[in-house]
């Protein structure tokens, strides 16, 4: 038997329970990453079997319901399946199979056993197969298709002991028993796989066929091999898609007599209780509504609400902690480096997580317990009238916290137009790090009453600051349909899952990941800008600076101690590289009402928007706890335009720059996350160039109709 | 008179598969397991009549766009 590096993959239909098992298997002994040169999640882990010494890898791949993939994801499955030179490629694999459906599950398992690889059956759901009145006769299965097959429940760990056993009794088979092959090649197919086999030195027939099929998703075929590949798909006049149908249909012809054998129906099948009643209500042409607006509420409620109590609390936690460090050190250049610059980058990006944490537990709370294919059913028409998916309903509403998890959770859309829409406009969405500015600039210009009693005007701006996102990604999304033309038709096909309680450790482990992701993807764009704009605001051309703060103190012998650091680190800021470059684009942000001052924040928000306010305290000069949004305001209100001698905040200028941040696409991390998930540059930047007008010209309109 | 269609079925009707008249869409059917001779079932509309939930064989519950229901013919 093999010792050591042995390797077990799991293969399954989505919603069969991979997953879970995997976590059965592996229990806390896993760790996330992704496969070897794409960017595809890949889940591993470690279990061990009585007897044998080294523990087992376990690679979790993702679901699908074919060797044929349909999405992205999917590709991974037969690039590492048909490549035993792939560091993942199993010794054995575990196809998990859904018992309350098996003819459709064991399409896919017909397919992985023809390739050669020992294979193991996990059989799992019996518990809602006999709900459902079929008894499937694990006995029986194994018989016909010449496979172990272990009775498992995944959720409470039952049989896992006996899939062990069968996966250590497969490893153990060291005569290569002949392969029998589900699907056997008919007409030309088997010359073509003859061939194929000969160039390749391939000896499995069905690998030959993925070769022919599938050569241009492997990874580890060169140019000249696909081009090779595609002139024998001539030479045979083969018909890939009629292919696929016809062995598909053959492949079901085989299944068919061997599940009427292993399934007896005790009585007329049908879908759970729970499932039939709340799909009635929750699909309802009103009620279906109604709940889903609740249930988007009630996630706002956690975003704004709850979360708040969280960051709030960080903020604070942080500002001190900077403060504590400023003084434990002795002071200088690399103090204000690891202070200003470095820990201020890593507290703007802590802000974040219990927003962002709150926010993907709920929606793995939702996706668990199957709700989300419902919402994904009954928004699916109003998102195809924009040229989207209603899969694009779970981006969107995540992009309320952050776009950067958000893009992530594109994956699951399988038309590869209709993800890169979603990823196209979903920074339209008003993530939480425009809340700061939102707020400021709306405490300046609204007014603080109420409307009807109930309603404050500053409340109805906020949500209509969020409503014009919403419009503005629908509608981009729309504009972005005409002009990018769509290669391949649009898909909805989806499973809905029957209800289920929410798996909890899976929950957390959801949030846990999508922080993770957070924090690595957006801190460290966020982190290196922070310390970019510190450098650049901290030194200037020649010995400007220096000069400038001597005349302030010359000038203002008078004042207080504290009145005249403020107006220093306002006079170096002006003559800073940072300052430099505000002067710089002002004539180019002029028609929008800005001036040099706000040129600035413009630029540091790019690295995260919430630095804008931050920004704007310095340069105003603002002593004291800077990031107060009463003191903030306060001196916003009392700053003069230079030109007018009038205020330089007015209504114009303040929507103006509301509308300018609603629709830019200011954000370092969600530039570098489109540009890793569609694999170039060619996205972000028109993505980045399609928002910078929207933004300008929104904000131009703006400034010129209300000054 | 055109093939009669998931896409045509009331809701609660039942049908039997026949064929696909759309073979890029027929692959994708068939692996979800809507084969030739199995009984499926409309269960639900969605709000404005697209998309809709079918029952397939008994087993599971499959929601379609009506042109994706169109493609699947009943006997």
């Amino acid at each position: 038997m093999k010792q050591g590096n042995i390797k077990v993959a799991l293969v399954g239909n989505p919603n069969a329970g991979k997953s879970t098992l995997f976590n059965a298997l592996t229990g806390l002994r896993q760790k996330t990453g992704n496969f070897p040169g794409v960017t595809v999640e890949k889940k591993s882990g470690t279990f061990r079997i009585e007897g044998l010494e080294s523990p087992i890898t376990l690679v979790d791949l993702p679901g699908t319901y074919s060797v044929y993939p349909k999405s992205r994801d999917e590709t991974v499955v037969m690039d590492i399946l048909a490549n035993p030179k792939h560091p993942d490629f199993p010794d054995v694999v575990i196809v998990v199979i859904d018992a309350s459906n098996l003819q459709r599950n064991l399409l896919l398992f017909t397919e992985i056993s023809d390739l050669g690889i020992p294979t193991v059956i996990a059989l799992n759901m019996l518990d809602v197969a006999e709900s459902m009145n079929l008894n499937v006769n694990a006995v029986q299965l194994a018989m016909q298709l010449h496979v172990p097959v272990a009775r498992i429940n995944a959720r409470t760990g039952e049989g896992v002991v006996n899939l062990k056993e069968a996966v250590k009794q497969q490893l153990g088979a060291t005569e290569k028993t002949e392969l029998r092959y589900f699907y056997e090649p008919k007409g030309s197919e088997v010359e073509l796989i003859e061939e194929v086999k000969e160039i390749y030195n391939l000896d499995n027939d069905y690998v030959a066929l993925q070769y022919v099929c599938q050569h241009d998703n492997f990874s580890f075929l060169e140019q000249p091999a696909r081009t090779k590949l595609d002139k024998l798909i001539d030479k045979y006049s083969f018909d890939e898609n009629h292919f696929l149908a016809s062995e598909t249909v053959a492949r079901y012809e085989k299944i068919k007599p061997i599940v009427s054998k292993a399934v007896k129906s005790a009585g007329p099948t049908q879908a759970p209780f729970w499932t039939r009643k709340l799909d009635s209500v929750l699909l309802h042409r009103v009620w279906g509504y109604v709940i889903f607006a609740l249930v988007l509420l009630l996630v706002f409620q956690a975003i704004f609400a709850w979360a708040t109590f969280f960051s709030d609390w960080l903020d604070v936690s942080a500002a001190q902690g900077i403060e504590w460090v400023k003084s434990a050190m002795p002071e200088g250049v690399l103090n204000d480096l690891i202070t200003d610059g470095v820990l201020t980058g890593i507290a703007g990006i802590i802000v974040f997580v219990p927003q962002i944490a709150i926010l993907f537990g709920l929606v793995s709370i939702l996706e668990e317990s199957g709700y989300m294919a419902r919402v994904m059913v009954i928004m699916d028409k109003l998102m195809r009238r924009f040229g989207l998916n209603g899969r694009s309903v779970v981006p969107l509403i995540s992009g309320v916290a952050c776009a950067v998890p958000a893009i992530m959770t594109t994956r699951s859309i399988s038309s590869r137009y209709e993800r890169l829409l979603t990823i196209l406009v979903t920074p339209l969405m008003s993530c939480s790090a425009r809340l700061p500015i939102y707020t400021i600039l709306i405490a300046l210009v609204v007014p603080s009453t109420q409307v009807f009693g109930v309603f404050s005007v500053q409340g109805l701006v906020l949500f209509g600051l969020y409503f014009l996102g919403l419009v503005g990604a629908l509608g981009s999304a729309w504009l972005l349909s005409i002009f990018i033309p769509r290669k391949e038709p649009s898909y909805f096909m989806l499973e809905m899952p029957s209800y289920k309680l929410p798996r909890w450790g899976h929950v957390g482990f959801s949030m846990y990941e999508s922080v993770k992701s957070f924090v690595l993807e957006a801190g460290k764009v966020i982190m290196a800008i922070s310390i970019i704009f510190w450098v650049l605001a901290s030194y200037g051309p020649g010995d400007r600076m220096e000069n400038a703060e001597t005349q302030v103190v010359s000038r203002m012998n008078a004042a207080s101690q504290e009145e005249i650091d403020a107006a220093v680190a306002s006079a170096r800021l002006e003559n800073s590289y940072a300052g430099q470059f505000g002067h710089f684009i002002e004539p180019v942000i002029k028609p929008l009402g800005y001036d040099w001052k706000i040129g600035i924040a413009l630029l540091a928000s790019f690295a995260a928007r919430e630095v804008f306010v931050g920004t704007m305290a310095t340069i105003y000069s603002i002593s004291g706890d800077s990031e107060d949004v009463p003191t903030v305001k306060q001196r916003l209100v009392q700053e003069k335009n230079p030109d007018t001698g009038g205020q330089m905040f007015t209504p114009a200028v303040c929507y103006s720059l509301l509308m300018f941040y609603v629709f830019a696409m200011m954000c370092m991390s969600t530039i570098a996350v489109v540009y890793r998930e569609t694999h170039g540059w060619k996205w972000p930047l028109i993505q980045l160039a399609y928002l910078m007008v929207l933004a300008y010209a929104s904000a131009f309109v703006t400034y010129q109709l209300l000054s | 008179m055109s093939a009669r269609t998931v896409a045509k079925l009331r809701k609660g009707e039942t049908g039997v598969i026949k064929s696909f008249s759309d073979r890029a869409m027929s692959l994708k059917l068939l692996e979800m397991g809507c084969v030739p001779g199995c009984e499926v079932r409309l269960d639900a509309i969605a709000p404005f009549g697209d998309p809709v939930c079918i029952n397939v064989g008994g087993c599971y519950s499959l929601s379609l766009r009506l042109n994706e229901a169109s493609v699947i013919e009943l006997e």
